[in-house]
């Protein structure tokens, strides 16, 4: 079915071509920082991770959100979702790839990176989350290649396809419980020292995952002539509502615990990220501050089913889930780990140009491959329909 | 005399006796001038439990320099000038940030700027053994919490899990330190730098424990003030760290997150 | 095919020019010169390595990887040769009699321990670095980054 991917128009070379280039350019600036180090992004003896990390838990909440429309298909019959769960398993697989890069990125001996397998430490959440993204990535890839296959043949996928399905789905959960795990379990660290860390992920990723797969289905639908369906989008708009809620519900758990208690350490985090540590104003405040007002514009144009039901409403709505989760958790989140530091001084880190470019760089790697399994994805449906 | 005990003068006094009788005649020690090493690999320094006892009182600013110079050099630990990017293996820290727990409004001026020596404190539970990826550092049977540079892939998980801020990483390539601040780099040819992307910190001076030596900071220290750094055992109830535990009241850095730091310091 | 005689013969022809022409293409005597690498004058009196010459010319990468494990990983700093490393005993018997004419085998007598360093041991007697280490690494096109830790022994050039 790869020989899709290669039968387009302008417009879809045109776009092929320009991730190709973005991903050159960011793989040029990732030549610079491998020879330099990598003094060459913001990051810093106290801010020890910084965007390339925060990409990473961002886009392994997206990867978990295909779940979504895997679970009420295959768990509870919900026979609309049949249509797109090829969609969201093949968004799985990029965003999976895209953390592996920004993983592989942020590292500062690449060289030695299958230490990690040849010399093991199974106390270490590292080495289980390397695992499960791995599986959850060929578990994708296996399942939707054989479902796709199957239904360019007209038939039914083997039975053996069906139990890696049954295992994807918790599998799906137990990706970013283990992401959270490698922050919640850290002593020192209190802004992520939560027992909800996990919940708090598991909620972004299903309103983040879902808000982007609206958006993809909504372009699908324009470029080609297979239509996800007006009522996935809309059942899709509905799960992105609750649990961006839930998300912000959260969130609000843990300001509450933080400034009720009044405990100095949980409150410090909030504090530089919304305002500033100690007089000095933060950088990261304006970005904060815009994650939240991007959550009140999309809990206004989503909480009223009547006007979420309105596509234009509803792609505005998910656009501004995924700012505002975006700041939240690809950036706030780990940025606040480390300010202030555990001498309680403020160091600031912000992402330097070859760090963004070679994010840039990654994103596009990330879109290239998406572009390519969703063009099959469209082919084989036009191709069956036809 | 050095801060050394009775008990290991005379582990190593034996020892060398033991040598000098040529009893092993045929065997030649080709080990640049440690006349104590053992034929076993065994270090002579032997413990289950290091620790270090750090006297707030005696510390002041020369003798701090003093210590961070020993160290610094012995370990070729370059002077990168940036707080961005510096690399510290021990150094001075003042008492609000070195124990943010414990300050308040009213503490007097002299209290607030008063300087404590920092390092790594070999944690009974570290945290950052359990997280490393590749256990390129993890907890020696003595207590170190050692580094493995062939192994660390420079994950920095590390440095997120630890709690004190001791780890440091190399963003560049030490080498390429400014020439100006490090004219004689590398300060000591008998021990290797580190190459750009591993993290690197305190080792409590592994290697010349297992020649009998103590960590250079407590070496220097002991040429201007003895006993203002103590090194020891801490599973020898007759270690001069036991004695001084039992004697002094002292604090250590963060106890309450339960990582049970052996750097001790007499307030 | 057409013309396929020809064709045949010429891309052999071709190939085996093209795969041939390095042997023939010696500038000046110099290319294919086998490394010869040098001594100190340290090193001729101390007249054996850490293990028999034979084994070190083809497995010293072994040696010293086992060292920096046990030196490191196992806080073993002293090498008895008469235990020598894993690899060595796996190997089997060092009193190996495939040493070249005029190079020492190891015997019984000559137990030594020494302190496991490449920067400090090694290169004590093989100070020279660029006549000896690097004589057949850049022979072999072999760029260790074992240098970019451990330092290098000033040379007089």
């Amino acid at each position: 079915m790869l020989e899709k991917a290669i039968k387009g128009d302008q417009k879809y070379w045109g776009w092929i071509v320009f991730l190709l280039l973005l991903i050159g350019m960011g793989f040029a600036f990732y030549l610079y920082q491998f020879k330099v180090g990598l003094k060459v992004t913001g990051m810093s003896r106290d801010v020890s991770w910084g965007f390339y990390i925060g990409q990473l838990t961002y886009f392994v909440g997206v990867a978990a959100g295909g779940v979504m429309v895997v679970l009420p298909y295959y768990l509870h019959d919900y026979k609309a979702f049949g249509r797109i769960t090829i969609l969201g398993e093949f968004l799985a697989i990029a965003s999976i790839v895209m953390c592996g890069l920004f993983v592989m990125v942020d590292l500062g001996n690449l060289p030695r990176m299958l230490n990690i397998m040849i010399y093991p430490n199974p106390t270490s959440i590292l080495f289980w989350d390397m695992i499960v993204l791995n599986v959850y990535m060929l578990l994708n890839l296996v399942i939707g290649w054989n479902v796709l296959s199957a239904e360019r043949k007209g038939i039914q996928y083997q039975k053996w396809v069906k139990v890696l399905i049954y295992i994807s789905i918790p599998w799906a959960f137990s990706i970013h419980t283990v992401t959270a795990f490698l922050y919640a379990g850290i002593p020192g660290r209190h802004y992520w020292l939560t027992a909800i860390m996990a919940a708090r992920f598991l909620s972004s990723a299903f309103a983040s995952g879902p808000a982007l797969l609206i958006l993809l289905c909504l372009i699908i639908r324009k470029v080609s002539t297979f239509d996800p369906g007006k009522e996935q989008i809309r059942t899709l708009g509905g799960i992105v509502t609750y649990a961006f809620v839930l998300n912000i519900f959260f969130l609000l758990l843990e300001v509450f615990t933080a400034f009720y208690s009044q405990i100095p350490g949980h409150m410090h985090s909030f504090e530089y990220l919304f305002s500033g540590f100690e007089g000095q104003a933060s950088k990261l405040a304006p970005w904060m501050w815009a994650s939240v007002v991007f959550a009140i514009v999309a809990l206004f144009l989503l909480l009223v089913p009547a006007t979420r039901r309105r596509e234009p409403i509803l792609a505005a709505g998910c656009g501004a889930v995924i700012a505002s989760t975006w700041i939240d958790k690809g950036f706030g989140l780990v940025i606040g780990g480390f300010i202030p530091n555990p001498f309680e001084r403020v160091f600031e880190y912000w992402p330097t140009t070859p760090e963004i470019m070679i994010s840039v760089g990654v994103w596009a790697t990330g879109f290239f491959i998406l572009t390519v399994l969703y063009k099959i994805v469209v082919s084989v449906k036009e191709e069956v329909a036809g | 005399m050095m801060g050394v005990d009775r008990r290991e003068f005379l582990k190593i006094a034996g020892l060398s006796g033991l040598f000098g009788l040529g009893g092993k005649a045929a065997i030649e020690l080709l080990a640049p001038g440690e006349v104590e090493a053992q034929l076993s690999s065994a270090p002579v320094m032997k413990g289950k439990r290091w620790a270090m006892v750090i006297d707030a009182h005696a510390l002041d600013d020369e003798l701090m320099d003093v210590c961070i110079r020993a160290c610094h050099r012995e370990h070729n630990v370059p002077d990168l000038d940036d707080p961005k990017v510096e690399i510290k293996w021990l150094w001075k820290e003042e008492y609000p940030h070195a124990f943010p727990g414990q300050k308040h409004e009213y503490i007097g001026d002299d209290i607030k700027h008063s300087e404590f020596l920092l390092l790594c404190n070999h944690c009974t539970n570290p945290p950052c053994c359990r997280v490393c990826p590749t256990k390129a550092t993890w907890q020696r049977e003595d207590g170190i919490v050692m580094m493995d540079q062939h192994r660390c892939i420079g994950c920095r998980f590390c440095m997120a899990a630890c709690p004190f801020g001791v780890r440091s990483f190399n963003w560049g390539d030490p080498r390429k330190a400014p020439e100006e601040k490090n004219p004689d780099f590398p300060t000591n040819v008998k021990y290797p730098t580190r190459s750009k992307g591993v993290v690197e910190k305190c080792t409590f001076c592994a290697e010349r424990l297992a020649k009998g030596q103590l960590p250079a900071c407590v070496e220097a220290a002991n040429q201007i003030k003895e006993n203002a750094l103590t090194f020891g055992d801490l599973d020898d109830p007759a270690s001069i760290v036991r004695e001084l535990l039992r004697k002094h009241y002292t604090i250590r850095r963060k106890p309450e997150l339960g990582t049970e730091p052996n750097v001790f310091y007499i307030v | 095919m057409y013309d396929g005689g020809k064709i045949i013969t010429g891309l052999i022809i071709g190939l085996l020019a093209l795969f041939l022409w390095p042997f023939f293409y010696d500038r000046n005597g110099q290319a294919g010169v086998s490394p010869k690498p040098e001594l100190t004058a340290k090193a001729k009196e101390a007249g054996q390595c850490v293990a028999p010459t034979p084994y070190m010319r083809e497995y010293h990468m072994q040696l010293l990887d086992d060292w920096r494990h046990t030196v490191v990983r196992d806080g073993e700093r002293y090498y008895d040769t008469s235990e020598g490393t894993w690899h060595l005993r796996v190997l089997g018997d060092i009193n190996d009699a495939t040493a070249g004419a005029g190079e020492r085998h190891y015997k019984e007598t000559d137990r030594k321990i020494y302190y496991k360093s490449l920067q400090v041991t090694c290169m004590d007697c093989h100070s020279n670095k660029s006549k000896f280490c690097d004589e057949c690494h850049d022979y072999m096109g072999v760029d260790p980054y074992c240098w970019d830790c451990h330092i290098e022994p000033k040379e007089n050039k």
